[in-house]
């Protein structure tokens, strides 16, 4: 039982990674609707700009805060310069761009500052929490950063005017045209909005992975399920959504015998299938009535 | 940027190659191998292999509708059916053919029946599932006796057979050639049958296709079989050409190669593939020989100015040239 308690803490604890990038990606899907696969190697490029600061002098949290600033101005950039000229291609075909933007950001990651690992520093310190040694500090403040980021977005989404008006560009184009509202930019404000959260993302999981170009894959894969999971209208549900995961991949590594270990990512799937077809659109996703 | 939406036959009906242009095609295809060396048969023969592979997708993706991550996997349950029957059974590898592409017909209609309930990025997350699970499930120690585990199975080339003075090399070439026609041929009928217009009324109105009594389930998992058994051959194909398999050769590279190639190609436009193939084929060296370095940064560029200038894919630029033609004849 003690060991079923333990697998379940520290499962939360690699969860809120995924939460975390989790809750970036259903930002991206609000405003585009689509998945963005590029999201995890523009976490993985900011982080490496907090790293770079640092390494010239600037302090842990003025880092930490350009660097948000920088990662917001990526994510409008890329929106404005490389997909707005593709705004009536087919779907198909953003899917294709995402992934050329993958590899461009990949490389070029690596081409900086190669691809050896680095050590990433974190801001709550390594000690066991309250001294018991179920769950880290560093676990801890990335499952309280998480959470203060989901009620910021519930209140920017609830009680803001620009909020509001992001809604409406992604419920319906064609009518928050009609009413004022500048859809474009509010499809590259989700953008930069997104991305500001996956670079938070990516400083908090820096110092658990080491900071390397491709720090980010196994976890996006993690996220994209708890997206998923968790259901793509809802940026809790994908939080909640995460740490499920977490969970899950940590309980089947340790409970299945032969196959768990080797498979862990494998039955974490299968089960998130196995939900995704007795729920179709995620566990706390509304589902969508289309109009005929 | 030509006026896409003024032309509305157009959009319905993409170029049609006739059987004379493929006449021509193969014609000249059968010369290519006694121009090249054969390490650049052997390319050119991969080429094919891919094709074929995309042409899978084609049908699933472009004139079904549904969207996979997960060809990767067909793609190796084709490749291991025939090295396993190869190396274990000692059948003949042209027999490996069929049964590789039954074996991936069955899995992939059985995986098509859950895939029914899920719809666009449900499916991809599905899909993409599949194509992660497939390089640790090859790997797996209780399986390791049939598949070799992480070395995977070394297979011999094959010789020309009948004292036929070609090398394996180039023997292989006409050998894919002549499946590759075949299949190509078969997919082109299957689209203009009945089967072929059920699936593209469930893409473009899976309501309306129900309503006018499609029995959308099923032609859904069967689309998704058709689709597992064509990259089931082309694995099987590649595991003879390469003549050797291992896990490590299908992960999720594969299945976003395959992608790539059905984009670039075009999707729902059946010689597309070919085109797409050379592009997975030989942009990725092109790449590397600007700069090793920074090789994935130009192979993504090329990819976006291929995407910026082509966004139908290839397809979409047999079509403006094809109605430019037309406008200067009326």
């Amino acid at each position: 039982m003690e060991l079923f308690v333990q697998q379940v803490v520290a499962g939360l604890a690699t969860g809120s990674i995924y939460a975390c990038m989790a809750l970036a990606l259903v930002m991206i899907y609000q405003a585009i609707e689509h998945l963005n696969f590029a999201q995890g190697e523009m976490a993985m490029f900011s982080t490496f700009i907090c790293w770079q600061l640092m390494q010239w002098g600037v302090p842990f949290w003025g880092a930490f805060v350009l660097t948000i600033a920088f990662a917001f101005a990526a994510g409008v950039f890329i929106e404005r310069v490389i997909l707005k000229p593709l705004h009536n291609a087919p779907v198909l075909s953003h899917v294709v761009t995402f992934i050329a933007l993958y590899v461009i950001i990949n490389s070029v990651a690596g081409f900086i500052w190669d691809f050896t690992v680095k050590p990433f520093p974190t801001p709550f310190g390594t000690a066991p929490l309250f001294g018991s040694n179920l769950i880290g500090a560093h676990q801890a403040g990335t499952i309280a950063v998480t959470l203060v980021m989901l009620a910021f977005l519930f209140v920017f989404f609830r009680y803001t005017r620009i909020g509001l008006a992001m809604r409406a560009a992604a419920a319906n184009p064609t009518s928050a045209k009609l009413v004022g509202i500048r859809v474009g930019w509010m499809t590259a404000l989700g953008w930069g909005m997104a991305a500001a959260i996956g670079s938070v993302a990516g400083m908090l999981i820096a110092p658990v992975v080491f900071l390397e170009p491709n720090m980010m894959l196994s976890i996006l894969v993690y996220a994209f399920a708890g997206a998923v999971l968790g259901g793509l209208t809802s940026p809790g549900g994908a939080v909640l959504g995460g740490l499920i995961v977490g969970v899950v991949e940590n309980l089947a590594g340790t409970f299945i015998p032969v196959i768990g270990g080797e498979l862990k990512l494998t039955i974490a799937l299968v089960i998130i299938v196995a939900v995704l077809v007795w729920k179709p659109s995620g566990l706390f996703g509304r589902s969508i009535v289309v109009r005929v | 940027m030509t006026e896409p939406t003024a032309k509305a036959p157009a959009r319905q009906a993409p170029p049609q190659i006739n059987w004379r242009f493929a006449l021509a095609i193969l014609v000249v295809a059968s010369i290519l191998p006694f121009m090249f060396k054969n390490f650049v048969v052997f390319q050119i023969t991969m080429v094919m292999v891919y094709a074929i592979a995309i042409i899978g997708l084609n049908l699933l993706t472009g004139f079904n509708g549904q969207f996979s991550l997960g060809h990767a996997a067909f793609y190796a349950i084709g490749a291991y059916t025939a090295a396993i029957l190869m190396d274990k059974f000692d059948l003949g590898y042209v027999w490996t053919l069929p049964v590789a592409g039954l074996v991936s017909f069955v899995f992939g209609y059985l995986f098509g029946l859950p895939a029914l309930r899920l719809d666009g990025i449900y499916l991809a997350l599905a899909t993409f599932g599949l194509s992660v699970a497939t390089p640790q499930l090859l790997k797996l120690s209780p399986f390791e006796h049939w598949t070799g585990g992480v070395q995977g199975i070394v297979l011999m080339k094959p010789d020309a057979p009948f004292g036929l003075p070609l090398s394996s090399d180039q023997w292989l070439y006409f050998f894919t050639l002549g499946a590759g026609a075949f299949l190509t041929w078969c997919a082109v009928n299957l689209v203009r049958s009945r089967t072929g217009r059920a699936m593209m009324a469930i893409r473009d109105n899976p309501i309306a296709a129900r309503a006018l009594g499609v029995d959308a389930a099923h032609y859904k998992a069967v689309t998704f079989g058709v689709s597992a058994m064509y990259t089931g051959v082309a694995g099987a194909l590649g595991a003879i050409v390469i003549a050797f398999v291992a896990p490590d050769s299908f992960t999720l590279i594969l299945s976003v190669s395959l992608l790539v190639g059905l984009v670039v190609g075009g999707v729902g436009w059946i010689p597309g593939a070919i085109f797409g193939a050379l592009f997975v084929s030989f942009v990725p060296n092109i790449a590397e020989s600007l700069s090793k370095g920074l090789s994935g940064a130009f192979y993504g560029a090329i990819l976006l100015v291929v995407i910026y200038l082509a966004p139908m894919g290839v397809a979409g630029l047999f079509k403006a040239a094809a109605a430019r033609l037309q406008s200067k004849k009326a």
